[in-house]
C-alpha cells in the first residue's frame, strides 16, 4: 500500500482540523482566564492577571484539591489490587463465568455515571444506612476505574504470555519469586498506565460524585461546579482550568513514557 | 514460612483463583449489581404526592407513565439519535487522525501527537462545556467571530450544539482504541494487500476496517453511553432541550422512584449494546 | 392586595387539615396530622461541627473571598465547623435533607412545608434563637414558615422574580408579564423562564390577573381547570423561549450576549449584568410577582442540634444577615442588617422594610391537594404534578 501525495496531505490536514477542534475551545478557557469580564463575554475587552492572583488566594480550591487527591489516590489503589487481581484470574485460569467477569467490570463505565450514582446512592443511604462522604465517593470511582486497571494488566498478561514464568518455576523459583522478579517487572508498566488512567477518571469525575459526596466534601470538579455558576468565581474557575491543563501534560508526559513500548509510526 | 505458603497455593490452583476473585466480586456483585438490583426495586414504588416520601408498595405506575407519556418516548428517542451522531462523528473524525498518528507521523510526532489528544481529557469536564457555551452563543460566539466572515454561523445552543459538545467531550475516547487498533495492524498486512493489486480504498474496506472493528465498537463504547447518559451538557449548552439524563436528574429529588424507572431505560439500551457487541472482543480493547 | 394576608391565613388551616383528609404519608403523625417531632427544650455543649444545605452564597466562609466571611468567626468563637452542601434547587433541598445527614438547611416556600409535613425538620424553639427578636414582623409565622402557631424556622430574606429587559432592545418599556408569554412578541426567541415546577405560579399569577372568569386567587392553589390553563399558557410560550434558566450565571450571560432580552430574573442577576456595562433593567411588573422567602430549618434527624442553634442564631444576627444579603443581593430579614450593610442603599434597592412593596408579591410555596386558598369543593393539584407537568413540558 502507498500513499499518494494527495492522501498525505489531506490526512495532515484533517489532523490539523481535528487538532483545531481540539485545541481552539481550550484556548478559549486560557484566554477567558484573563478576560475582565465575569461571565466570559466574547471578544474580551480587555485582560487582566486579577483573576489569577485571587485564584491563588483561594484555599478553596487548595482544599478541593486535597479531597481530589485523596478520593483520586485511593480509588486508583483500590482499583489496581481489584483490576490486576480479576486481570490474572481471567488471563491465568479457566473457569465458569470467565466470560461474563469481563462484561461485569466493563458495566459500570458503559451505564451512565447518573445511573451508577442514584443507585449507589439510594443503596447507601436508604438500604444500608452509610452516611455518604469521603469513604462512599471511594467506592463509587473505584467502582469504575477497576476497568481501566484490568484492560491495561490483561493486554500485557497476553503479551507476555506465560512461558517466562514456566521458565522461572523450571530454574526453581517459587511463586513469589518469580512474581517479584519475573511478572512484576514485565506488568509494571500496564499497572503504572492503569493507577494513571484511574486516577484521571476518578479526578475528573463530577455525576457519580455529586451523588456520593456528604457535607463538607468537595472534590476539585463539584467545587468546579458550585461556582461556576457565580459570577464572582467563574473568572478563577477558568485560572483552575488552564492551570490543571498544563499540569496534565505532566502526567501524560509519564505514562507516554513508561507504557510507550511500541515504535510502528513513521512507515509511510 | 514464606516458601511453604507459596507451594501450598502452587499446589492448589482453585483455592488461587478463589483468593484472586474474592475480593473483586464482592466489591462489584453485591455493592455495584446489589445496588442495581436495588434501584430496580425501587422502580416499582411510589411518593407521597405532598412530601415526596417513598411509599414502599409494589406498583407499576411509573412504567404506565413511562411508556405512555409521549413526551418520555420523544426524550428517549431524541438523546438516542444525540448518542449515535456523537458515535459517528467521533469515528468519523477519529478513524483519519489516528490512522496518521499511527502510520504516518514520525515517531517522535506520533508521541507528542498522543500527549495533544489526551491532555484535553485532564481539563474538567465542566470547564470545557462553558468553553462551547461561549464558542456556541449566537452572534457573539467564538465561533461567529472566527467563522462569521466566511458565513459559517453558529447553531446555535439546541440539538446541534449538544451534538457538537458531546463530540468533543468524547473524541479523545474514541482516537485512543483506534488508534491503538492501528499499532496492532502489521504494516505488511497493508503491504501485501497493495501487493496483490488493491486499491487504497478496497484495502481500507476489506482488510483495515475488519480489523479495526473491535477498536471502533470499542471506542463507541464510551461516546455512545457517555452521551446518552449526560445531563449537564444539555443544561449548560441544550437551550431548552432536554435528554434522557435531565429526566433522571430532575426526578431524582422530584419522585426517586420515577426516576429509578427512567434509568431503566438507559440500562436496558446499554444491556442489549452490550450483549451484541460481546462477541466482536471489544470489552477488552477499551 | 388585602386579601392575601387571608389566603396566607387560610392556607394555615387548610395545611393543618390536609392530613386530617388522609394525605398524609405513612409517617406516624399526631391528630393534627403533623409528623410529631419534639422541639429542641434547651441548648446543650456544641458538638464540634454542623452539617449545613444552603443556597450558593449563604455560607461563605472567605474561600470563595477573603473578604466575604461569617463562617470563620463563628467556628473560632463556638467550635462548631461548618461543613456546607450547596443546594441547585429546591428540590435538590428537599431531596438532601431526607438523607438525614444535615443539620440545617436554607429553605424556600416551596419546600419548607413539604419538609414540615414530611417530618424532616422540627419545630425551631425561637427562645433559644435570640436574634430572632429582631427579625422583620412580617416575615414570621408565615404559612411557609410555621403551622399551627408553631415557628419552624428562622426567616432568613426575600426577594421578588422580577421581569428583565434589555433597555436598549426592549421597546417600549414592557409592564406587565403579558410581555413573556405574547406569542407574538417581537422579541419571540430571546425570551428566558426560570427552569422550575414552581414557574407554573408565575403563568398562574399572570391568569389571576388578566382571565379572572378562571377565578385564580392564589397562584399556588390550582385545580384542574386553572392548572391546565396555566400550563396550556406556558406550552403557548415554549416556541418563543430561548433557553430556560436554572442557574445565575447562565441567564447574566445570555442577557449580556443579547441572546436572552425579556425575562424573569432576580435583582442580582440585574445587578451583576450592569455592573458588566449591561443596559438592562428589572421591574415588578403590574400584576406583582412571585418571590421567594427563605427560611432556616433544623433537621427532625439533626445529629449536631446545638450548634444547629448556635448556627441559626448567627446566620440570623444583624452582621452575618446583612453580609448575606449583600453578596446575594437579596433583603435582609433581620431589621437592625440595613445599618451594616456596606452599601448603605442595599435595603432601599431591595426594599427590605418596604412593606407595601411585598403585598403583591406570592412567596413560593408548595402545593398541596387541599387548596391553598381555602377552597374545599376542589380538589388542587399538588405539587408532584406540577413537577410532573413540568418534566412533560421540558422535555416534549
Amino acid at each position: 500500500m502507498t500513499i499518494s501525495r494527495l492522501t498525505r496531505y489531506a490526512l495532515i490536514s484533517l489532523m490539523g482540523v481535528g487538532l483545531a477542534f481540539i485545541y481552539i475551545p481550550l484556548t478559549v478557557v486560557v484566554v477567558n482566564s484573563f478576560n475582565v469580564s465575569r461571565t466570559f463575554s466574547w471578544p474580551p475587552k480587555d485582560f487582566t492577571t486579577q483573576w489569577w492572583s485571587k485564584a491563588i488566594e483561594n484555599t478553596g480550591v487548595r482544599e478541593a484539591l486535597k479531597w481530589s487527591f485523596t478520593a483520586g489516590l485511593a480509588a486508583a489503589g483500590l482499583a489496581l489490587v481489584l483490576g490486576t487481581c480479576i486481570a490474572f484470574a481471567v488471563s491465568k485460569y479457566s473457569f465458569f463465568g470467565r466470560e461474563t467477569i469481563s462484561l461485569l467490570v466493563v458495566l459500570p463505565i458503559s451505564l451512565p455515571g447518573i445511573v451508577t450514582g442514584i443507585a449507589l446512592n439510594n443503596a447507601f443511604t436508604q438500604d444500608l444506612g452509610i452516611s455518604t462522604g469521603m469513604f462512599t465517593i471511594i467506592v463509587g470511582h473505584t467502582t469504575f476505574c477497576i476497568v481501566v486497571v484490568y484492560n491495561n494488566v490483561i493486554a500485557r498478561l497476553k503479551r507476555i504470555g506465560g512461558s517466562l514464568q514456566e521458565a522461572s518455576m523450571d530454574l526453581g523459583a517459587n511463586g513469589i519469586t518469580t512474581f517479584r522478579l519475573i511478572t512484576l517487572p514485565n506488568i509494571a508498566g500496564a499497572l503504572f498506565a492503569g493507577a494513571i488512567l484511574a486516577f484521571g477518571l476518578s479526578f475528573d469525575e463530577i455525576v457519580v460524585t455529586t451523588f456520593t459526596a456528604g457535607p463538607g466534601i468537595q472534590t476539585l470538579p463539584i467545587w468546579i461546579y458550585n461556582n461556576l455558576f457565580r459570577p464572582n468565581q467563574a473568572p478563577i474557575v477558568n485560572v483552575v482550568a488552564a492551570t490543571l491543563i498544563l499540569f496534565s501534560l505532566l502526567p501524560i508526559y509519564l505514562s507516554q513514557k513508561l507504557s510507550g513500548d511500541s515504535n510502528t509510526g513513521g512507515r509511510f | 514460612m514464606l516458601k511453604s505458603i507459596s507451594t501450598w497455593f502452587h499446589n492448589r490452583p482453585r483455592v488461587r483463583l478463589a483468593a484472586l476473585l474474592v475480593a473483586p466480586l464482592f466489591w462489584l456483585v453485591v455493592a455495584y449489581l446489589g445496588a442495581l438490583a436495588s434501584l430496580l426495586v425501587t422502580a416499582f414504588y411510589t411518593i407521597n404526592t405532598f412530601t415526596g416520601n417513598v411509599i414502599r408498595t409494589f406498583n407499576l405506575g411509573n412504567f404506565q407513565e413511562l411508556f405512555t407519556n409521549p413526551s418520555y418516548r420523544n426524550v428517549v428517542v431524541r438523546t438516542l439519535g444525540i448518542a449515535l451522531s456523537v458515535t459517528i462523528i467521533c469515528t468519523l473524525l477519529a478513524l483519519p487522525m489516528a490512522f496518521f498518528m499511527a502510520k504516518i507521523a514520525k515517531p517522535r510526532t506520533q508521541k507528542v501527537l498522543v500527549a495533544l489528544v489526551l491532555t484535553p481529557l485532564w481539563a474538567s469536564y465542566l470547564v470545557k462545556i462553558y468553553a462551547w457555551r461561549t464558542m456556541l452563543e449566537p452572534n457573539s460566539g467564538v465561533i461567529d467571530w472566527l467563522l462569521g466572515p466566511i458565513g459559517i454561523h453558529s447553531p446555535g445552543f439546541g440539538f446541534a450544539g449538544i451534538i457538537i459538545g458531546l463530540s468533543y467531550l468524547w473524541l479523545p475516547y474514541m482516537i485512543l482504541p483506534i488508534y491503538a487498533g492501528f499499532e496492532r495492524l502489521p504494516n505488511s498486512l497493508l503491504d501485501a494487500s497493495g501487493d496483490l493489486g488493491a486499491k487504497n480504498l478496497y484495502t481500507l474496506r476489506r482488510v483495515v476496517l475488519p480489523i479495526l472493528f473491535p477498536s471502533i465498537v470499542a471506542g463507541s463504547m464510551f461516546t455512545f453511553s457517555l452521551s446518552l447518559g449526560d445531563y449537564i451538557t444539555a443544561t449548560i449548552i441544550g437551550g431548552k432541550l432536554q435528554m434522557l439524563g435531565n429526566v433522571v436528574y430532575q426526578n431524582y429529588s422530584l419522585n426517586l422512584p420515577f426516576a429509578a424507572t427512567m434509568s431503566m431505560v438507559p440500562i436496558a439500551i446499554m444491556g442489549i449494546y452490550l450483549w451484541a457487541v460481546r462477541r466482536t472482543g471489544a470489552l477488552t480493547s477499551l | 392586595m388585602r386579601n392575601k394576608r387571608l389566603f396566607q391565613a387560610l392556607s394555615v388551616a387548610s395545611a393543618a387539615a390536609l392530613v386530617l383528609s388522609g394525605c398524609g404519608s405513612s409517617d406516624s403523625t399526631s391528630d393534627s396530622g403533623l409528623p410529631k417531632v419534639e422541639m429542641m427544650k434547651e441548648l446543650g455543649a456544641g458538638e464540634g461541627q454542623v452539617n449545613v444545605v444552603a443556597w450558593a452564597g449563604y455560607v461563605e466562609n472567605g474561600s470563595t473571598d477573603p473578604k466575604v466571611d461569617w463562617v470563620t468567626g463563628f467556628e473560632k468563637e463556638t467550635g462548631c465547623k461548618v461543613n456546607v452542601k450547596v443546594g441547585a434547587s429546591s428540590d435538590d433541598m428537599v431531596a438532601l435533607m431526607k438523607t438525614g445527614e444535615y443539620d440545617v438547611v436554607s429553605a424556600s416556600g416551596d419546600a419548607s412545608l413539604r419538609l414540615i409535613y414530611g417530618g424532616d425538620v422540627a419545630p425551631v424553639n425561637t427562645d433559644l434563637v435570640p436574634n430572632y427578636a429582631d427579625i422583620f414582623a412580617n416575615l414570621k409565622m408565615q404559612p411557609w414558615n410555621s403551622v399551627d402557631g408553631v415557628a419552624y424556622g428562622i426567616p432568613h430574606g426575600r426577594g421578588a422574580n422580577l421581569l428583565a429587559y434589555r433597555t436598549d432592545i426592549v421597546k417600549p418599556a414592557p409592564t406587565s408579564w403579558g410581555a413573556v408569554f405574547d406569542a407574538n412578541s417581537p422579541y419571540a426567541g430571546k425570551i428566558t423562564a426560570y427552569d422550575s415546577p414552581i414557574y407554573i405560579a408565575d403563568a398562574a399569577l399572570y391568569l389571576m390577573k388578566t382571565k379572572p372568569e378562571l377565578g385564580i386567587k392564589y397562584p399556588y392553589a390550582l385545580d384542574q381547570t386553572q392548572f391546565d390553563a396555566a400550563m396550556e399558557l406556558l406550552k403557548q410560550q415554549k416556541p418563543l423561549i430561548s433557553e430556560y434558566w436554572g442557574d445565575y450565571l447562565k441567564h447574566v450571560a445570555g442577557l449580556k450576549a443579547g441572546t436572552t432580552v425579556l425575562g424573569t430574573t432576580w435583582q442580582v442577576n440585574i445587578n451583576l449584568a450592569k455592573g458588566e456595562g449591561t443596559k438592562v433593567e428589572g421591574i415588578k411588573p403590574v400584576e406583582g410577582a412571585t418571590g421567594w422567602s427563605d427560611t432556616w430549618m433544623i433537621s427532625s434527624k439533626a445529629k449536631n442540634p446545638n450548634c444547629a442553634y448556635l448556627w441559626m442564631n448567627h446566620i440570623a444576627s444583624p452582621e452575618a444577615n446583612a453580609g448575606v444579603a449583600e453578596w446575594f443581593g437579596e433583603a435582609p430579614s433581620n431589621a437592625k442588617s440595613c445599618e451594616l450593610t456596606a452599601d448603605k442603599n442595599h435595603c432601599a434597592t431591595f426594599h427590605a422594610s418596604d412593606d407595601a412593596y411585598w403585598t403583591d408579591v406570592y412567596y413560593w410555596n408548595t402545593a398541596t391537594e387541599k387548596c391553598l386558598d381555602g377552597r374545599t369543593d376542589v380538589k388542587c393539584v399538588p405539587y408532584s404534578e406540577w413537577a410532573t407537568a413540568w418534566s412533560s413540558l421540558r422535555n416534549s
